[in-house]
């Protein structure tokens, strides 16, 4: 049975990782679910001055084709400036980059940022397209047909988990 | 059991034709989808990539301004090509052109057609009859129903009320002509709405309305007591003609809203109104412009509304 680290830890990892290349300009979205969850845990602990953004990418994906809109889209907030401010980009798990070009098209559709980082939890591996991130909590080798998600408890922890992609 | 015609074989919403027979689930699923496309329409670039490459036909056998431009803003929005045709028919061919038309246009390869007809049904008739991938919103059919109106009223009250569980919501005037209403009902009471209730005279109330599960005014004062949603119909003129109401000016002063009949609602109560407003026949222009009106954001909500309806059928 593969071990999975434990989502707080690397929390914690990131967010010391990410303190000292904090500035002036810098500022969060997160991607709903999992990315959101992980980026209002990191954006007080970096005490970044710009409010925090979120995202659903649902409008931009490109399987709309072949799923149509499958879930209720949450509302995008990107509550600052977008131009000229030096963005983290967080997400949970990184394995195709879909969801990172996706993400990409609908921030410069708010304002031309003058860099985004790319702040994952986890990478996979698997891409299927030319992104990387920049900021990586662990890199998990997940068996194929599984899938890694994050999960939130009642408490608020924040935990890892593999679950079985046809069960969901 | 024959099936819904708005809903494809796994349930989900392939036609938007009436909010009559539609679940629960799926009026939510657009009012939570709008509520995101809200929030597309309040930035600088105000476009989602979607629908590009689909095209998206509004047909509108009967004139409309409001209706039409709002759903080519939408499509447009979501980025698909619109184009607009205004096609006035004799009703004596009607039935075999209004066929005919939707066949020449699938053939140009249309993805959506958005339907305005004064003959109730005629969005259901051209629905049987496009290829699965082709997907039909009604935009108004004769007395019968208007459901992205409907729809966009909901959305209207969900965003200043928050929830229908408490809500009693007044809908004054014309009920017997207006489709709108009817849409408008049967949404109320899908999501719960515990008292909905329609004001009016009786020769401009349908036979029966009590069965729609409404309460029944002839006394606006009475009926607008305590609402929390007041919701103004047009009155429209040629019903003057036809000898159900005296006049204009009588109708007002049984059946059109003045600060001091709003009085009687509740101190927070929003006024809706669907347009095109006849100001001084159903309701008086201080009210309109007034502090309770919410008629000019319905517009806004009407585009986001519709790029909700748009994509969900596209996608299905």
């Amino acid at each position: 049975m593969l071990k999975l680290p434990e989502a707080e830890r690397l929390c914690e990892q990131l967010a010391a990782e990410l303190r000292p290349r904090v500035g002036p300009k810098s500022a969060m979205v997160g991607l709903y679910t999992g990315g959101a969850w992980l980026a209002e845990r990191l954006h007080p602990m970096l005490g970044l001055k710009t409010p925090l953004g979120l995202m659903d990418i649902a409008f931009y994906r490109d399987d709309y084709a072949a799923r149509g809109l499958k879930h209720d889209p949450k509302r995008t907030k990107i509550p600052f400036d977008v131009n000229g401010s030096e963005l983290l980009l967080v997400d949970d798990v990184l394995y195709s980059g879909r969801t990172i070009r996706a993400a990409m098209n609908e921030l410069f559709d708010y304002g031309r940022p003058a860099s985004i980082s790319l702040v994952v939890l986890v990478d996979r591996g698997g891409r299927q397209l030319p992104i990387c991130a920049q900021h990586i909590g662990a890199r998990v080798e997940v068996p194929p047909g599984m899938r890694l998600t994050l999960k939130k408890q009642d408490s608020g922890k924040l935990t890892l988990a593999l679950e079985s992609e046809r069960a969901t | 059991m024959q099936r819904n015609p708005q809903l494809n074989e796994k349930g989900e919403l392939q036609h938007l034709l009436s909010i009559e027979g539609l679940p629960r689930e799926i009026l939510l699923q657009i009012l939570d989808t709008a509520e995101s496309f809200a929030g597309v329409t309040e930035r600088e670039v105000k476009k989602v990539p979607l629908l590009r490459g689909k095209s998206v036909f509004n047909l509108f056998f009967e004139p409309s301004t409001r209706t039409r431009t709002t759903f080519e803003i939408a499509a447009k929005r979501l980025s698909a090509d619109v184009i607009n045709l205004n096609i006035t028919v004799s009703s004596a061919t009607k039935g075999e052109s209004l066929l005919d038309t939707v066949a020449n246009l699938s053939a140009m390869q249309a993805d959506i057609f958005v339907v305005r007809h004064e003959s109730s049904g005629a969005p259901f008739l051209i629905a049987r009859h496009v290829k699965p991938h082709e997907h039909v919103i009604n935009a108004g059919d004769g007395r019968h129903s208007h459901p992205t109106q409907g729809l966009l009223d909901l959305f209207t009250i969900r965003h200043y009320k928050k929830d229908f569980s408490g809500l009693t919501v007044a809908i004054v005037g014309d009920v017997l002509h207006s489709r709108v209403a009817r849409s408008l009902i049967h949404g109320l009471t899908t999501l719960g709405a515990p008292e909905v209730r329609v004001i009016g005279p009786q020769t401009l109330l349908p036979a029966g309305v009590e069965a729609l599960g409404v309460r029944v005014f002839h006394d606006m004062r009475e009926g607008l007591a305590d609402c929390d949603v007041v919701v103004m119909l047009r009155l429209q003129n040629e019903r003057m003609r036809g000898a159900l109401l005296p006049s204009a000016q009588e109708y007002f002063k049984h059946y059109g809203l003045t600060a001091d009949k709003l009085a009687l609602a509740k101190r927070d109560a929003i006024v809706m109104h669907p347009g095109p407003m006849n100001r001084g026949v159903e309701i008086d222009s201080a009210v309109a412009d007034g502090a309770h009106s919410v008629i000019l954001p319905q517009v806004t909500f009407g585009i986001a509304v519709r790029m909700a309806v748009m994509s969900i059928v596209a996608g299905n």
